[in-house]
This record gives C-alpha cells, structure tokens and sequence, in this order.
C-alpha cells in the first residue's frame, strides 16, 4: 500500500484498537457521514509513486526549468539573486526548528522564541525602528498590513500610496482594500519618483497612511527629506517599503521619520523559489506596537528567574480577540525569518555593508555601461541602488528570449506593469554578479539590433 | 540544569566576521560620488559580530532548546502535527525549484508551471471542487481570499446587501478576524447538546443579507457535521455560499469531498493536511478551490495547459486580483505534491482511516479517566474538559505543562472556547499504538498526581530547560528586542 | 459568595460598578470580572470629552489570554479618567472597587439609572451567572 511507510499501524493493532473502541471496523468510525455525501468508490488519482519514482519525477520537472544555477540572472523587481551563505540551509534543516509548530508552549519552544526575539532585535537594527513582528507572508502582504495598521492607529481609512511602490504590491494593496471598503488612492510619478507636488496636493486630515518604497520599485533612492514632516502636519502616518540589504548604506527609515517600516526579506539568504516562501518584514514605532498585526515575542523570567521568551501582547491576535483582532494572521514565515536571522547573524555589520556597497558599485558600474549603448537611455534620472530601468531599442520580451540563449535571465519588463513603459526593462545587481557577466551582458545588449 | 541561553548579541566581538564574500571586480568608485552623504546610513548597524563556528553553536544549541514533531509525539489539537516527510526537504530544495525568478519567462519555468497545474487537478480530485488557485500563503490567508471571491461573486449580481458572515461558537479565532478583514460582519451560530451546529438557531438567522457561512466539517470539537446536508440548503435557499475551512481535512480524505457536501469555495491547509512543515509558525499554504460559478473570480494568474505547454493566465477580466505579490508559497507546494503523489488515492484513505482510528482510540482509553463532554464517534480529534481537575487545583494549562515533563508536547489547551478548560487533542495518522498507550497512561499519571498534589502540578513544569514563565510581566511591561546596556 | 461587593453601588450585568454622585458617576470594573479575567496587564482608556452611550464599549480591559470591553453603564460624557491604570492595570485586580475607579461622567439620561441593580441584586445575578 502507498504511503505505508508513514503510517506505523499495524492490521493487529488496528484490529486491537478497534475492539477497545467497541467498533467492528474503521468504516463504522465514519457513520455519521451522511450517505448522500459519501464518496462513493476511489478517489481518482494517479497511481502512487515510490520515494525513488517521485525522485526521478521531481527531478525531471526541475530540469525544465531555467534558474540561478544554470543562468546569470539580472531579474529583480522584489526578489533578488543574492548569495545565500551554507551555514543557513544547516540551520534551517534542524529538524527541532523547522518540524515544530508556533510556539505556544514556551517552556519547550526557547529555541524558536529566542531565535525570533533576535530575528525582531536585528529588524530594528537595520530598520532603526523600536518594535518588529515575527514576520508577514511577504513584502505585498506586509505593506497592505502596515496600510491597513496606519487606518487602525489613526482611525481614519483613506490611504495614498506611491506608484513607484511594486505593482504587485499595489495589486495586493487594492484587493484588500476594495474588499474591506478602505479607500486608496495612487501618488503618480514625476521622473521615477513619487511626485511630490501631487503628494502634497492629496494630502489631507482624512489621510491614515502614505506609502513609500525606498529604493523604489525602479531602483531609485527617493528624496524623503521633509517628507514625514509633510506627513505628519496632517497626522497621518509614513510607511515604507525597504529594501533590508539597501539599508546597511542608506539613511534608516527613522532617520527621515517614518512610522512603519515594512519590505521583503528574501534577499536576506532567502532561496527565491518562483516568489515563495519569502519573509514580510514589519516594524514600527514603539507606540504603535498594539495596532501592529502578527505574532511578537517578548521577554520575561520563568519561576526561578532565569532569562525567557514568550509569545506577547496577544490580545491583538485572531485567537483571542477574534473580530477585533489587528488581522487575521496566523501561521507567517517563521522559518524564513529565522534563515533571515543567520543571515543577519553571519554577515554582521561588515558583510552587510560590503554586500550593500558592491551591489550599489555594480548596478552603477552596469548603469554607465549600457546605457551608453547605442539605443539604450535611462528610464530616469536619479541615483540607483541596485537596479535601474533602461529603455532598450526593441521588444524587451524578443531581447530576452535572446539573452536566454547565452544563459542569461534578463531584465524584468515593465510594459505590463506600467502601461506607459513600452520598451522599458528594469536590470538587477546583486553581489554575486561579476564584472565578467555584467560585460557579457552589456556585450549582448550590444550585439542586438 | 536550568539556564538561559546567551542572546547573538551578548557573544558578539568587534572583529570577528562569519561571512567570506570575492573583493568587488568592477571599478570602485567613491560612495559619495553616487550616494550623497545625506542619503546614507548615519546611526551604526549594530548587528552581532561572530565567527561561523560561533553561529552554527548558537543555533545547533537553540534547536536543542525545542520541540519538534521530529522529537516526539505533538497531538495539538486543530493542527494536525503529522510527521514531515524528509524527501518532501529534498524535493523544495532542488535547485530547479529553490533558484527560480517569479519573473523568468514563462517558458523557462514549465516545470514549475507543470507542477503547480498537476497539483491543482490533485486537488480538484480530492476536495470535489471545479478549479483551484494556490495563491494563498496560509489557512487565513486563504480564508480571506475565499471571503473575497464570495463577495466578488455577490457583487457581479448586483446583490450588495449581504454584509453578514455566519460562523459557528465553535469556529477557530481566524474565521472571525477573517470576516472582519473582508469588511463583513460576524453572526454566531450556537452549537447543539450535540456539539453540532444548530440548525434551527441557523435557519432563524440566514436572510436574504448572509453571504457565506464559513465552517469546519469535523468541526473544531472533532465531530462529524450530520445535517450538512439541510444546513447547505438552508444557506442555498436564501442566496448565500458555503465555505469549507480546511482545518479538518485530514478526517475526511477519500471518504467524502467538500464539494461533494454543497460547499461552494473551500480552503485547505496544506502544512496541515499534506505533512508539510509547520517551521515554528510557518511558511503554509492555503489554497482555495472553488465551484464553477466562482471561476472567474480567482486571483490571477491561473495556470493553464495548452498542448502540453503550460502557461499563467491574467486574462480574467472579473478576478479580485492579487493577495499575494507572486504566485504564493510555491516551494510549500512542492512538498505537499510531493506528498499527495506518493500516497495517492488509497494511501490518504488510509491516512484518514487511521487518523480516526488514533482519534477513537486514544479517546477511548483517556475518557476512563478524563471528562469527555461528547460522548460520540470522534473524527482525527477530540476535545476533554479539564474542569474537574480544575476544581481540585490544575486546570488544562497546569497538564499541558505536566506533559512537557514528561517528554510529550501537550494537546492544544483552552480552544474551543465551548468547552471549558480544554484539551483538544489530535493524534494524527503517523503515531504508532505504542505511543498512543504511553501517552494516555502518562495522562492517567497527571491524574493521580492531580489528586495527590495538585498545588504541585500547578508550579511546573521542573524538567524543561526553563521553569514556567512569566507571560503576565511580559504583557505588562514588553522588552520586545534586545538593547545595548 | 466568594466576589466582593460594596453597599451604595449600582451594577450592570457586565460586571460594572457605578458611583452615583449627583449629575455624575465613577465607572470601574466588579471583583466578579476581574477575577475572571485573572491578572490585568493592558487598560485602554476613553479620552476626556468622549460621548459614550449605555450598554456601548467605553474602555477595554486586557488580561494575558483575555480582552473584555468595559460597557458604560450609563449614557453621558467622560470628564476624568484614571491614567494611573495605564501604568498601573493591576489596581484592577488588587483594588477594583477603590483606586482602580476607570472613569468619572456627567450623566446626560437619569433614566437610564433604572437598568442598573443595587448590591443585593447584584449579588443575586451572580449566584445565578455561577450556576450556568
């Protein structure tokens, strides 16, 4: 029988088991499953396969498809190809970690509780913000919570976000908020950045939260000098996007004044895997710690007073407060923050400094280059980060298809996500690129048309 | 010997460096030529300072102070604490998979999309729906995503008056704060002598403003929902859907199909259900499978099959859109798959057919000595009522942590709110008989101590790596990160 | 009967106290729910010069593993409020009837005064809420 050896029961034992029951048979233990809805035969699935034939299936199916070991990826837009140190698969593959469940029971869970109240110290540190969750489901869904914890903390439910915030942010955005009869309205772009004069001009008393990214969703560090200012002469609330690795070099998001700090986490020594599971990272000023959404840990003593961790203010979370809770939030990414936390952990201070400052050094290395490509411009004027919109002289879809001939996934293409960006492509920078593959890149760019 | 654990922090020297990383090969130039001084950094980033060597101690050392299905047995209650099959890491780890753009072409990525599209027919086959989406990366966040296709689907009739959800006393906190996020509003259902919802209280509140009601089938108190039948067509009747939490599906595989009982949107958990890790509170997956009329309304992209080439589809012009930023977690999917292929139709027969059986049989040996309010063929779980023990001086949560004593992780205690003091207590299919007695003669244990020395119970636990703790002072006075002294 | 109680209150069945004092009234929380809802770690008080209406939520009392709404118990406008509770919640526990008063109000509908109990029948409210 298939799946047998999960299940350790034995026909004896459930002959044995079945006659302390007082039952005759397992299918009298379903009963009360009305005929009417009782699935009549088998259900109809493929033939079960044996650990080696799912192997060799799995195997097969993985081969079909491109990826970061096979090619040079220059994708970014959200999710990033940076290098992941072993030490993290390691860790995350103590089976104590990864086949526990939310820890509930404190006295037997310090191993996760721990790791996540360093998880929430080290998301301060970077962010300079006072108070982390455990994590969101990832940087979309964080960014809607952290909207939607802006309309909570200040009572108020109209919401102006930047379109230089992720498109497949604002897509989650909108959904959520069409659904609970929140009102959201965009800031549009001026030059690859949020428009500052239409942000003042939107702004009023009945605005709860401005949305920002920083680097935007094109790679550019906004200005935000003066911005939470502006923000707060109306008593709303700055939430930002962050890029976790941009932050080891650029101004923190207390620094220019921000309320809530949200991103995602992936890049943090986090496998890609086609977009998740990732890490939603949230945080926030202390004051708004009670509107904030997921589960927190805290510190406490145990009865002979020795150091530990629980989860705390609980009160704003489904299982207790059930209709009124902050969300609805149960089961985040913990695992991914605690391969986050490794992360943190083995690149300390420097490592995230140097991987910051090569990505930087190399998206502008790229920057210069292709853009002095025949054909090829800057989307935007500005400074970048680790990635930047280009617009290249043909179809950015025939163009990559082209790239992925020399093993190369290209550039994100911004048409679709931004109906006025024919022609644009957004290229990525991380660490892990070479001054050899990005002059291969530029090669090929070169090369077509 | 109880001691805590030095924090990363604490260990941290100013020098060390747990990193290697190759010396920047394009030309440098100076920082401030491409980041102004104003745009950077101005506080130091204190994060620790340590050697390799010192943060695999750090974790390897953590991990020893935790629980893990792989430790023992796990019998939390609504949670279904399976074992984690080993080749289902192995399968998400497969570069193919792990190392994968959510951006790349879609024709590089056919493996994936082939997968994604098998496990949605999988899925199909077993719930009885017509179509899934796998988008939702947990039980809550498919039960939002299923509150918003019944609302996009009310709303596209024009029918905008259904502003109530209905849930049963009995419903898991989630189902509530869902209806709330989904901007509805909550109406309780009272349970039945029979733990069941009731029908007549139902029928007396559903009108022409009930959108869905949301339920479990087993519900929460493990019991099987016998009138689903009359309850769907009450709903039906006056224009509302159902919705299936698949908190409980692992009751029913192969035995009866959600579609099957009337339900129109259904989520599974699939962390639950399909033995993939619960990782300390996450990653899941929650996809949502729905019935025909609700098709169009799915978040895009869809995936679809063409010639044997597969593709994302956004061409849905009614879809709510997007609830997570790309495709959800795929690499939760992969295990899941992986698991539903190898046990394939008789397999997850049998692993309800014995989840039920360890349900039976282990309510059966403990009912002798603990209060069990429903007295009745339980499905995959079964709650107790401490209240007795309660009265002489150790409730519910004084047992759970007797239990941490002795090597076992406690049922999940105080939840369902309908009954007092309880234990709820879900063994799963993948525990052996012998571990089913042990468990129920240790509880027999507590019980004795319970008589002898309840004031004792009451203090513990004594054997874990830290006594009880302290959730009163870290409420009333929060440290939530470490700071510098 | 193990809840305390105090001559010269009137109660809800919501487990508040109010203390009548002319066109005014100090609200707090009974010894019955403090009890129930173990130690008090979190008070949300109103604001000074918020309406609040009879049988609606004024203030939200948080235990470790419990939320429970403060009803007022009248209609009126809230004039004081004790914000010794927010550094302090666990007055709620230890002094419920005295210096973990919540909030002091004008009345603004004396009718209103004829839902609440006087201590016997209080008292007798609970024995029955016991019973269940």
């Amino acid at each position: 029988m298939s799946g047998k050896h999960y299940l350790p029961l034995t026909d004896e034992d459930r002959h044995k088991m079945l006659a302390t029951i007082g039952a005759d048979t397992v299918e009298d233990l379903f009963s009360d499953i009305p005929d009417a809805v009782r699935l009549k035969g088998e259900l109809n699935l493929p033939p079960a396969m044996s650990e080696l034939e799912m192997l060799r299936h799995l195997d097969a199916l993985a081969a079909k498809n491109k990826h970061f070991l096979n090619c040079v990826s220059f994708m970014g837009a959200g999710i990033y190809d940076h290098f992941i140190p072993s030490v993290i698969k390691h860790v995350t593959s103590r089976s104590e970690f990864y086949t526990s469940y939310t820890p509930y029971q404190p006295e037997v869970s310090q191993g996760v509780l721990q790791s996540i109240f360093e998880y929430q110290t080290m998301i301060c540190q970077l962010t300079g913000m006072d108070v982390s969750n455990a994590s969101m489901y990832d940087g979309g869904t964080a960014v809607t919570e952290g909207a939607v914890m802006g309309c909570g903390a200040t009572r108020r439910s109209r919401v102006l976000v930047s379109q230089s915030v992720s498109p497949y942010y604002r897509a989650v955005i909108k959904n959520y908020f069409h659904s609970r009869g929140l009102t959201l309205d965009e800031i549009p772009l001026k030059d690859g950045c949020t428009d500052r004069g239409k942000l003042e001009e939107m702004l009023d008393d009945d605005v709860a939260t401005v949305v920002m990214q920083q680097p935007n969703f094109f790679g550019m560090v906004e200005n935000m000098s003066g911005i939470a200012d502006l923000v707060h002469s109306h008593k709303a609330l700055l939430l930002v996007s962050a890029d976790p690795i941009s932050l080891a070099l650029l101004q923190t998001p207390a620094e220019y004044g921000a309320d809530i700090v949200v991103g995602e986490g992936q890049c943090l020594g986090v496998p890609a895997s086609f977009g998740g599971p990732v890490l939603g990272i949230m945080a926030a000023r202390e004051k708004f710690v009670r509107q904030m959404p997921g589960r927190i840990v805290g510190e406490t003593v145990d009865s002979e007073g020795n150091r530990g961790f629980v989860l705390t203010l609980q009160t704003r979370e489904q299982h207790i407060r059930r209709e009124k809770a902050a969300s609805n939030i149960c089961s985040n990414e913990a695992l991914v923050a605690l391969a986050a936390s490794v992360y943190l952990a083995t690149m300390g201070p420097q490592g995230m400094r140097e991987v910051a400052e090569q990505c930087l050094q190399k998206a502008n290395y790229a920057k210069e280059k292709i853009t002095s490509l025949n054909g090829y411009s800057l989307a935007f004027p500005g400074i970048n980060f680790k990635e930047f919109a280009v617009t290249v002289p043909g179809d950015p879809a025939v163009l990559n298809r082209k790239l992925l001939e020399k093993n190369i996934l290209g550039g994100v293409e911004l048409g679709p996500l931004y109906p006025g960006f024919k022609n644009t492509m957004l290229f990525a920078f991380t660490e892990k690129r070479t001054r050899e593959e990005i002059d291969t890149l530029v090669g090929e760019l070169e090369g077509w048309k | 010997m109880r001691k805590s654990k030095a924090l990363l922090f604490e260990m941290s020297r100013s020098g060390r460096q747990g990193y290697s990383l190759p010396s920047c090969d394009v030309p440098v130039k100076p920082l401030e030529q491409i980041v102004p001084h104003s745009l950077q950094r101005s506080s130091d980033l204190d994060l620790p300072e340590l050697s390799e060597v010192e943060v695999i101690r750090h974790y390897t050392e953590l991990s020893t102070r935790n629980f893990g299905v792989d430790t023992g047995f796990y019998p939390l209650g609504s949670c279904t604490m399976k074992y984690n099959p080993k080749v289902n890491e192995e399968a998400a780890m497969l570069p193919g998979f792990a190392y994968m753009h959510p951006c790349q072409p879609e024709e590089t990525a056919q493996g994936a999309l082939e997968l994604l599209y098998n496990m949605e027919q999988d899925l199909i086959e077993l719930t009885g729906m017509d179509r899934f989406t796998l988008q939702p990366a947990a039980g809550a966040h498919g039960e939002l995503t299923g509150l918003m296709l019944i609302q996009a689907y009310h709303r596209s009739r024009g029918d905008n008056k259904r502003n109530k959800v209905l849930i049963p006393l009995s419903a898991h906190g989630t189902n509530p704060a869902t209806v709330s996020m989904a901007g509805y509003e909550v109406v309780q259902i009272p349970c039945d002598d029979r733990g069941l919802v009731d029908l007549e209280a139902l029928k007396a509140v559903v009108d022409e403003t009930t959108s869905a009601l949301m339920l479990t089938n087993p519900s929460t108190l493990g019991l099987f929902e016998e009138e689903i039948v009359a309850i769907a067509k009450a709903i039906h009747e006056a224009g509302g859907l159902l919705y299936y939490d698949g908190a409980n599906m692992n009751a029913i595989m192969g035995y009866t199909r959600p579609g099957d009982m009337g339900f129109d949107v259904v989520h599974l958990n699939i962390h639950k259900t399909f033995a993939t890790p619960h990782g300390g509170g996450g990653p899941g997956g929650g996809p949502v499978g729905v019935k025909e009329r609700l098709i169009p309304f799915l978040p895009v992209p869809l995936v679809e099959k063409n010639d044997n080439q597969f593709s994302f589809n956004y061409d849905l012009p009614d879809s709510i859109g997007k609830i997570h930023s790309f495709y959800g977690n795929f690499g939760v999917v992969i295990k899941a798959y992986t698991y539903l292929k190898m046990m394939g139709a008789q397999g997850l027969k049998q692993a309800s057919g014995d989840a039920v059986l360890n349900a039976n049989y282990l309510m059966n040996l403990l009912k002798k000595t603990y209060y069990l309010p429903y007295d009745r063929y339980c499905k995959h779980e079964f709650v107790l009522s401490a209240r007795p023990e309660k009265k002489k001086g150790a409730g519910a949560g004084d047992i759970a942590k007797a239990l941490l004593d002795r090597g076992f992780h406690p049922p999940t205690v105080y939840f369902p709110l309908i009954v007092e003091e309880a234990l709820m207590i879900e063994p799963t299919e993948t525990e052996s008989k012998e571990t089913l007695d042990a468990f129920a003669k240790t509880m027999e244990d507590i019980a004795k101590d319970i008589d002898r020395d309840a004031e004792k119970v009451a203090h513990g636990p004594y054997n874990t790596v830290v006594g009880r703790l302290d959730e009163v002072r870290a409420a009333r006075n929060p440290i939530l990160r470490w700071t510098k002294k | 009967m193990d809840y305390k109680t105090i001559d010269g209150l009137k109660y809800t069945k919501k487990h508040e106290w109010v203390r009548l004092e002319g066109n005014a009234a100090v609200i707090g929380l009974c010894d019955y729910a403090q009890d129930k809802l173990g130690e008090i770690v979190f008070v949300e008080l109103p604001d000074v010069g918020a309406e609040v209406l009879a049988g609606k939520s004024a203030a939200v009392i948080e235990s470790v593993k419990a939320v429970a709404d403060l009803y007022s118990p009248l209609s009126g406008t809230v004039t004081e409020i004790n914000e010794e509770l927010l550094d302090q919640p666990e007055l709620i526990n230890s002094d419920p009837y005295g210096e973990a008063w919540v909030y002091k109000m004008e009345i603004s509908d004396e009718s209103e005064m004829a839902n609440l109990m006087d201590k016997a029948e209080y008292e007798k409210f609970i024995v029955e809420e016991e019973e269940k």
